[in-house]
């Protein structure tokens, strides 16, 4: 059975960017081919799952207030299923990391990563998650959160607008849907 | 400046406190090189608003020691801390000598010009919990000795709040002590957004250090940046164009009302309102519209600059103003038939978590929570910059210094801050939005504090500069600390959900307290 690209409903396809990345996940699974009724089980599951991906209410400075900008009245994250915002990790299915990440609280990020449970996403918001950002000079920040989890999508800015949000929360959809959930989780891209 | 030694600074100190010097507005640790370690403390009296400014300063680089005020102003308490903290100067007769916002195993002290960052690397080991403390304490030979302090015993019951909790608005940390429901005491644990702001300003120059302000209390980002260009232009002797004293002072009276629009919101979420959180987040998106048609930013907006402002007002700046006050005042109304009768909200409200006024004062808790006790302590009309000396405005005070009282104060302040924009909005001048000024702008020789009220209390901004394009030291006045200190006050009787009710209250932002 074949795998499709991932779409969004009412987005064209050639609007997105990052396309290749995801087309490249696409050959891999299609080259290891999957069976019928497993593969039509696996659209069924990553259609629920990818439209309803709860976030954990993390937010530690002014990215988070964007972050809640995006869920209320204007923006409604709820539109796409990410209304569910939880307060414990265990029900979380992704960590959105809103702000800047200091020594300090590096620890106590990855512990509530760990208390996750699988599978999980970590979405970089903004300048401070990605890189540092305007702390980069800075002797107590961590310089991305990506020297210490493994991050899905990156949103740039400082801060982002809600549009970026939503956009990159989509991203993490799409990518969500070309998981195949029996028979091993395929979240990285292989080595070239 | 009265520069006073060691040995008889706090004779000095307690002096000036029983002059009737109770505000302890600002206390900063200093590293003044070969001129020794020390600490700058400005003064204020809420009787006659009189300012004085003292300094102190001890050669010993290897074990700094100066006298503790924590006795005559409660601030001390948390800002001490934080001068041990970076500085490394130990506070003879301080309760409580932890660090405040770095870990326990940091090496060095990260302020000193000394210090070496190599030492410290990032580490990913957990934090273990503290029950004791230490404090140093002056024996009549004059040697110190380091004695044991029990915070929380081995048999008390204690519940960690935060980092990551939703009520704390953001990364603070608390560790209460219960009886049953009843809180015995809180112990705070700050710095886990602490960014280092105050240090990397120090190798910025000065149009590049406006650009951290925004960041340290985002929803006051405007009042922040305010007060660092005024002190900037102090410093410099320049005076700005009426125009822009007009800009600034409608953009801060928005922003104003956007924080409190935020603080509305998250507080009703806490205690359970969410439709009231929907009203005010769609509310505050109008005063963002506004903001982005200027500035181009949202939540942060590089608007000040040295000199002036960015760019002109938006052509139709004053028209969407208008329309947005004409649209809150009736919205208002309906926030306080949404929330402010409700029986629930008065239930959780009232008479919970009363803060004195001679507490407030003395923990120097300004803003709407200082209000709110019946301390008139609004910097507009303390000391009048930008516009506030020629509108009329009524500063909101009320006495009864609970959670309910703190709440109102915030609501009729909406209200003034929308007769300030009246007042002005028709009549900004003509002029230009910026002063020349040099390329590379070279502070004299000096040092210069000015403040502003922020959102949640007065902001203000010490700088130090020796002639340089660098300022040797700049230190912000954070509005939360005062706030976050007075907690383990405030809370101790309460019951553990009031804990939320009066987080929510006093407002603070983490970002500010830790800076
Ligand atoms: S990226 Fe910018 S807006 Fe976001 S947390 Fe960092 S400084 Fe704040």
């Amino acid at each position: 059975m074949e795998i499709k690209k991932p779409t969004i409903k009412g987005i064209p396809y050639e609007e997105w960017k990052n396309n290749d990345y995801l087309e490249d996940m696409v050959r891999q699974l299609n080259e290891n081919g999957t069976n019928v009724v497993v593969g039509c089980l696996d659209d069924l599951i990553n259609w629920g799952r990818s439209n309803s991906l709860w976030p954990l209410t993390f937010a530690t400075s002014c990215c988070g207030i964007e972050f809640m900008a995006v869920g209320a009245a204007r923006y409604d994250f709820a539109r796409f299923g990410f209304e569910v915002t939880r307060a414990s990790p265990r029900q979380a299915d992704m960590i959105m990391v809103a702000g800047t990440i200091t020594h300090k609280m590096a620890p106590v990020l990855k512990r509530l990563y760990d208390q996750m449970a699988d599978p999980k996403y970590v979405v970089a918001v903004g300048g401070c998650a990605i890189c540092g950002g305007p702390f980069k000079k800075s002797y107590h920040v961590l310089q991305g959160v990506d020297k210490i989890l493994p991050v899905d999508v990156y949103i740039p800015g400082c801060p982002p607008r809600p549009e970026a949000l939503l956009y990159g929360m989509m991203q993490l959809q799409r990518k969500v849907k070309l998981e195949k959930f029996f028979g091993g989780v395929n979240r990285k891209q292989d080595k070239e | 400046m009265i520069t006073i030694e060691p040995e008889k600074i706090h004779k000095a100190l307690a002096d000036l406190r029983s002059e009737g010097y109770d505000f302890l507005r600002s206390l900063t640790g200093m590293d003044w090189g070969e001129e020794g370690l020390g600490v700058v403390y400005h003064l204020g009296k809420t009787t006659t608003g009189e300012n004085t400014v003292v300094k102190t300063a001890t050669l010993n680089r290897e074990h700094p020691e100066l006298p503790s005020v924590c006795d005559l102003w409660k601030a001390a308490e948390f800002n001490e801390r934080e001068v041990y903290d970076y500085f490394g100067i130990r506070f003879i007769g301080h309760p409580d000598m932890r660090r405040l916002y770095l870990r326990e195993d940091w090496v060095g002290h990260p302020f000193r010009k000394d210090y070496d960052e190599s030492l410290n690397p990032l580490r990913m080991t957990n934090e273990e919990p503290d029950d004791v403390t230490h404090h140093y304490e002056e024996l009549p030979d004059g040697s110190v000795i380091k004695k044991r302090e029990v915070i929380f015993d081995q048999d008390e019951y204690i519940i960690n709040i935060g980092p990551q909790h939703p009520a704390t608005h953001g990364v603070l940390r608390f560790r209460v002590s219960l009886e049953g429901e009843i809180i015995k005491k809180l112990d705070v644990h700050c710095g886990y957004i602490h960014r280092g702001i105050e240090k990397m300003c120090e190798s910025l120059t000065y149009p590049q250090t406006l650009a951290l302000t925004d960041r340290l209390d985002y929803l006051a980002a405007h009042h922040n940046r305010h007060a660092l260009c005024m002190c900037i232009e102090k410093a410099l002797g320049l005076e700005v164009s009426e125009r822009v004293q007009y800009i600034r002072t409608i953009m801060d009276e928005l922003q104003r009302i956007d924080s409190h629009l935020l603080f509305f919101s998250c507080l009703c979420m806490d205690l359970g309102a969410l439709t009231a959180f929907f009203y005010g987040f769609r509310d505050r998106e109008k005063i963002l519209d506004i903001f982005e048609a200027t500035t181009g930013g949202r939540l942060i907006q590089n608007y000040n600059t040295i000199g002036g402002v960015q760019a002109d007002i938006a052509p139709d700046f004053v028209k969407k103003v208008k329309e947005f006050i004409a649209w809150l005042r009736p919205t208002l109304k309906e926030y306080h038939e949404v929330f402010t009768g409700n029986i629930i909200a008065h239930g959780r409200l009232d008479g919970v978590g009363v803060l004195s006024r001679e507490d407030a004062i003395s923990f120097g808790a300004t803003g709407g929570t200082g209000r709110a006790s019946g301390w008139a302590c609004d910097v507009r009309k303390r000391h009048p910059y930008a516009m506030y000396s020629k509108v009329d405005f009524k500063e909101i005070i009320r006495t009864e210094g609970d959670c309910f009282a703190r709440y109102m104060v915030r609501m009729d302040e909406i209200v003034e801050s929308m007769n300030i924009i009246e007042q002005l909005i028709d009549n900004i001048p003509e002029g230009s939005f910026q002063e020349k000024t040099k390329a590379i702008i070279k502070l004299p020789e000096g040092s210069w504090y000015s403040a502003v009220e922020g959102s949640r209390g007065e902001f203000g901004v010490y700088l130090e500069s020796r002639g340089d394009k660098y300022p040797y030291r700049l230190k912000f006045r954070s509005t939360g600390l005062p706030l976050v200190s007075i907690m383990d006050t405030v809370c101790r009787g309460a019951k553990i959900a009031d804990l939320i009710a009066i987080g929510g209250t006093v407002d603070y932002v983490v970002p500010d307290i830790d800076r």
